[in-house]
Formats: structure tokens, C-alpha cells, sequence
């Protein structure tokens, strides 16, 4: 393949191999090339769109690429400063999907507008305020960078972010819909002037942290068997609180605020970090048979979920119903005419899908790039839940490790959830794609998780200060007192 | 019109490459884990071939000193009264422990045992090869195999 930005990289890619030595590298500088490389990448996705969408191409572009550009090398700088080993690809993946996103918004800004134009409206763009969420969220992003140092400090302060969360995630469901209305059938904003928050991206990071601190702290208690059915080692039925409590948070969720994605979300990221802290895949065949419990009783009692599901099985049947298959009929039409190669940035009409900007948004993409674009987005999403993994993988504590996996599996779930829906793979669910999407929560809430992986993958990769530490003197091998271990099984 | 979309396409795959590139080289590189190299464990198997078990020995805990002349049959070890190696320790159970020779070499097996064997520091969860000379622990026993 021999793209120039390997040969660039020459230098620290050749130094990494050797892996003890005592300068370990911090592979900056080929998180450096690679961000220049996600801005070029961005700028020729801009060009394109404006060449399709004939609008003047001026050096107007290329000023926009440098700032992106900026605007990333401030959060490389800072990086290279509070943590310098950090994973070289997490930043440059995501400058990718955020640049991608933004130049994609753009596009349907310039669809809606002339649409609106045609009709003699006037509306509001959308692509200065996302451009504007971009630099929050990045200055976001260098503050818990910044105060957290040590992702293993925020394990003191878990049960205090564990109630922050849940005070945040039920906060909608109980004001006023005043302040907290009720849009596209669900209770989860928080509106004020003219800008609009869900507290529920934040509360699915808090409550994350929390659970990886209370899952550390506990978790020989969730190692205890209980009673043995049918050859398999069920968990005494005191343990199974937890499990209890983030179906009930789950399905509160889905009840009270009509949010079955988070729903969706949290309770599968919740039985992730069980089966990661415990190794017992009991966990995940109980949480599935709760979470399909919920889903019948769910099903049976609202109409909204029954609706969904309509819609999943067959979009056409309910093509003319309000709230009906109408969106996701749509969406398969864009994917169907972008086909394997795409109809070109610029050159498709996305504006079709309603809400092509938020949770549509795969499905505008996949008509304009084509299956090969989406795939390589859905691939650069996939790095970077690997390097998040990874770096779980190689933290030497357990908090990091679950924190870690937690976070990744999180994102890709996000990915999972949002991209299944407008396929027709599962039934749609209301999420953003992270850092794709139009939306301000999601993005800031998307950058602290990408702060935090950033953080843990520092932890992992800086080489451990000083000499290695001594072995402890241990007692001669006779007098050794017996530990026990559980056999695996 | 055409080339560009192809070309955008290609550019963002090169994007995808260039970072599975960077995860490649970075696979063994920092991990904190220490990556077995293949070379050095055979060179340590080969020195310890030309030297076959010839005797058990127990060094510490009451039976020290004991010696068994290793025939090829297995050997077992716990507080049971036909076990070859009889283990008058609290922390043995009846049956604990069993050595076996396999080809050449001889392997510790766990039977079961409520306090568990060690070889060397690490517990016994599945038959392991015992070098040369790395004690067994067996409760307050511990025995190593010599020439």
C-alpha cells in the first residue's frame, strides 16, 4: 500500500518494535501525521461536496482544513503534554469521524436551505452551531484531560458520580415540559434559549464509572456461586442486585422518558462490565432473559415500542402512517441508490431521510460514499473501540481495565445500535452515531469518553518509573501459607 | 465527477490502512505484557534433555529426606494409606496429587485437592511438566525430582 504518511512515520513506527527498551516510545508524531492526514481527508470530503453542490470553490477550503487542523493539533498539543503516551490513533480516528460529520452536515444544510428556499422559508442552519459544539467539546476534552490525572482518583468519588448520574438521567422525565419537552416522542432533553442538552449522554459515563468502581470493589462477592441448576453455577440471589438495579434504571428509562436507545445502551454496556469483572457468562444469559422480559412487557404495554417494531418488520406496510415506516423506508432507498460505490459527496439527495443530520446520518452517508465508505467509517469506528480494548488489556489495574472496556464497548455499541436501526438489522432506536452526528450532548459527552480512554491508554503504555520493583523477599517455600484459588473452569 | 468519487473512496481507505498499520506495528510494542519468544524456551528444553529423573526427594515438612527411585509407574501422593508417597499433613487431602511420566517427561497432576499443589509458586490446575529440580508443594511437603 506505501502511503506517504508511513514513510513519514518511519522513524517512531520502526523505534516501537522494541518494546522494553528504556525511552519507550510515545509515538506523537505519527499521531501528528495521521491528524493531518483525517484534516486532508476532510478537506478533499469539502471540496468535493462544494464542487457537487456548485458552489464557488474558493481557497475559502482550504482555510477550513487548516483550522480543523488547528483546532486537533491544540488537542495533540495538549496530549503530548498531559499524556504523552497516550494511544497514537485514538485522536486521529475520531478528528476523521467528527471532520466527516461536519463536512455531512454541511451538505444537508445546503440541501434543507435550498429546499426551504424553494419553499419560501427561512430556516436555521445547522452546521455553525455543530462547529461551535466541536470547540466545547474539545476544550471539554482538555479539562478532564487536565484534572484527571490518574483515571484510578476517580474511583474515590464513584457512589458521589454514580447519584450524579442518576439524578441526570431521570432529571428530564420529571420537569416541567417547559424546560424539558417532549421532541420526536421522547422525554430526554433539557431546553433552554436556544440550546438543547440531554443529561443522559453524561449520566451513561457517570454511571459507567461507577459501576467499574462498585464492580472492583465487590467483586468477590459476584464470584460466589449459588446453587447449582442444570450443571451451571447460579449467582446467589442477594448478588443479583446490581443486575436488578440497571434493568430497573433500563426499563425506567424506557417507561418514563420513551428512550429506548440509552435503554438499550446502558443495560448492555452494564452486562459487559459484569461478564468482564467475572468471567461467568451466567450474567449475560440472565440479563439477556431479563432484557427480553422487559422487551415482551415493554412491547405489550406501549404503543410507541409496538410501533417500532412495525417498522422494523416491514417500513413499507407503515410508509403512509404518521410516526410510521416512512424514515426507515427512506433510509433504504438513500443506501439503495449509494449501492456499492456511492452517488458522490454532494451528488445524492440525503435531505430525504428525515433527520438525515442526527440518527440518520449513516443512512446519508452510505448514499453518498456507498458501501464502501460506510465500511471504512464503520472500520475506523472498530479501531478505535480496538485500541480502547487494548489499552483495558494492557492497564495493570482492574478499575482501567473495566473503565476501559467499559467506555470502548460503550462506543461501539453507539455504533451498533444506531447504524442496526437505519439498516433494518434491529428496530430503530433514537441514538446519535457518536461524533457523526448532529448534537451537542453527544459530542461533549463523546469526547470526556474519549478523554478517559485517552487516559487509561497513557496508564498503559508509560513504561513503569525507576527500576521494575524488586520482588517482595518471600517466605521459603515450605512455610508459604496456602492460597486458595478458584479453579477455572 | 467519476474519478473523484473514487478517489475520495480510496483516500478514506488509505486512512483505514495507514491506522491498521499503526496497530500492527504497535502489536507487540508497550503492552506492559511480556511476549513469549519462541526462540529462547527451546534452547532451556534442550539443555534440560540430557538429564532424565531418576529420583523423588522430599525436602522440607515431616517425610525430608525421603527418597523414591522413579520406576515409570505414577506416583501417588496424599494422606490415603495405599498412596506411594503417604502424606501424614494437615493440609493434604486423601488423594491429592499424582505424578506421572508421559514420554520423557514426568507431569504433576491436581486430584482434586482441597488445599491445592504448587508447582514452583504457581497452583496446579491442570497436569504440568515438572522440570528438574522446581519443588512441588504439597501442604507443608514439598518435593523436587533429581537426576
Amino acid at each position: 500500500m506505501g502511503s506517504p504518511v508511513q514513510q513519514g512515520a518511519g522513524p517512531a513506527a520502526g523505534q516501537s518494535s522494541a518494546s522494553n527498551d528504556p525511552a519507550a516510545p510515545t509515538r506523537r508524531g505519527t499521531e501528528l501525521l495521521l491528524l493531518g492526514f483525517a484534516a486532508f481527508v476532510v478537506s478533499a470530503a469539502l471540496m468535493l461536496v462544494e464542487a457537487n453542490q456548485e458552489q464557488q470553490l474558493t481557497l475559502r477550503i482550504f482555510w477550513y482544513g487548516l483550522a480543523f487542523l488547528g483546532l486537533f493539533a491544540v488537542a495533540h498539543v495538549a496530549v503530548r503534554k498531559f499524556a504523552p503516551y497516550a494511544d497514537p490513533l485514538i485522536l486521529p480516528c475520531v478528528a476523521l469521524l467528527n471532520g466527516l460529520g461536519l463536512v455531512m452536515i454541511y451538505r444537508i444544510d445546503l440541501a434543507m436551505t435550498e429546499k426551504a428556499l424553494r419553499a419560501g422559508r427561512e430556516i436555521n442552519n445547522d452546521v455553525p452551531k455543530q462547529i461551535l459544539w466541536t470547540t466545547v467539546a474539545l476544550a471539554l476534552f482538555l479539562a478532564v484531560l487536565i484534572v484527571v490525572k490518574d483515571h484510578r482518583t476517580l474511583t474515590k468519588y464513584s457512589y458521589t458520580f454514580g447519584l450524579v448520574g442518576l439524578v441526570l438521567l431521570a432529571l428530564p422525565a420529571f420537569l416541567p415540559s417547559v424546560i424539558a419537552p417532549t421532541i420526536n416522542g421522547a422525554k430526554i432533553w433539557l431546553k433552554a434559549g436556544p440550546f438543547s442538552l440531554q443529561p443522559g449522554e453524561f449520566a451513561k459515563i457517570l454511571l459507567l464509572v461507577f459501576f467499574a468502581a462498585f464492580l472492583v470493589s465487590k467483586r468477590d462477592l459476584f464470584m460466589a456461586a449459588g446453587r447449582r441448576v442444570l450443571g451451571v453455577d447460579l449467582p446467589r440471589a442477594r448478588d443479583l442486585g446490581p443486575v436488578v438495579f440497571a434493568w430497573a434504571v433500563s426499563l425506567g428509562v424506557l417507561v418514563f422518558q420513551k428512550d429506548l436507545g440509552t435503554s438499550l445502551l446502558f443495560f448492555g454496556t452494564i452486562l459487559v462490565m459484569l461478564y468482564v469483572a467475572t468471567e461467568r457468562a451466567v450474567w449475560v444469559v440472565l440479563g439477556l432473559t431479563l432484557f427480553v422480559g422487559g422487551a415482551v412487557v415493554a412491547y405489550n404495554l406501549f404503543t410507541h415500542v409496538q410501533q417500532r417494531v412495525a417498522n422494523w418488520f416491514d417500513p413499507l406496510a407503515t410508509y403512509a402512517d404518521a410516526g410510521g415506516g416512512y424514515q426507515i423506508a427512506q433510509a433504504l432507498f438513500g443506501l439503495g441508490t449509494g449501492g456499492v460505490g456511492g452517488t458522490g459527496l454532494g451528488a445524492g439527495r440525503p435531505e430525504l431521510v428525515p433527520l438525515a443530520n442526527t440518527d440518520f446520518i449513516a443512512a446519508a452517508i452510505g448514499e453518498e460514499l456507498g458501501f464502501i465508505g460506510l465500511a471504512a467509517l464503520l472500520l475506523v469506528y472498530t479501531v478505535l473501540a480496538l485500541r480502547g480494548m487494548r489499552s483495558a488489556l494492557a492497564v495493570r489495574d482492574t478499575f482501567g481495565k473495566l473503565l476501559g472496556g467499559g467506555l470502548s464497548f460503550l462506543l461501539i455499541m453507539q455504533v451498533f445500535v444506531v447504524v442496526g436501526g437505519v439498516t433494518k438489522l434491529i428496530p430503530m432506536t433514537g441514538i446519535t452515531a457518536p461524533f457523526l452526528s448532529y448534537g451537542g450532548s453527544s459530542l461533549l459527552a463523546n469526547y470526556v469518553l474519549i478523554a478517559l480512554l485517552l487516559r487509561i491508554s497513557d496508564a498503559a503504555r508509560r513504561p513503569q518509573t525507576g527500576a521494575r520493583p524488586r520482588p517482595v523477599p518471600q517466605a521459603p517455600i515450605a512455610e508459604a501459607h496456602t492460597v486458595m484459588v478458584e479453579r477455572p473452569t | 465527477m467519476q474519478l473523484t468519487r473514487a478517489g475520495f473512496l480510496a483516500l478514506l481507505w488509505l486512512f483505514v490502512l495507514a491506522a491498521l498499520r499503526v496497530v500492527r506495528s504497535d502489536l507487540y510494542a508497550a503492552s506492559g505484557l511480556r511476549v513469549a519468544v519462541p526462540g529462547f524456551r527451546k534452547s532451556t528444553a534442550a539443555k534440560m534433555r540430557g538429564k532424565a529423573p531418576r529420583q523423588l526427594v522430599v525436602t522440607h515438612g515431616a517425610l525430608a529426606g525421603t527418597r523414591i527411585t522413579l520406576d515409570g509407574r505414577p506416583i501417588m501422593m496424599g494422606r490415603a494409606d495405599d498412596s506411594t508417597l503417604v502424606l501424614d499433613d494437615d493440609y493434604a487431602s486423601t488423594r491429592h496429587a499424582r505424578l506421572s511420566l508421559r514420554g520423557t517427561d514426568w507431569y504433576v497432576e491436581d486430584l482434586g485437592s482441597t488445599n491445592g499443589t504448587y508447582l514452583d509458586r504457581a497452583k496446579v490446575t491442570q497436569p504440568l511438566r515438572v522440570p528438574l529440580g522446581v519443588p512441588i508443594r504439597i501442604g507443608k511437603t514439598v518435593i523436587e525430582l533429581r537426576s
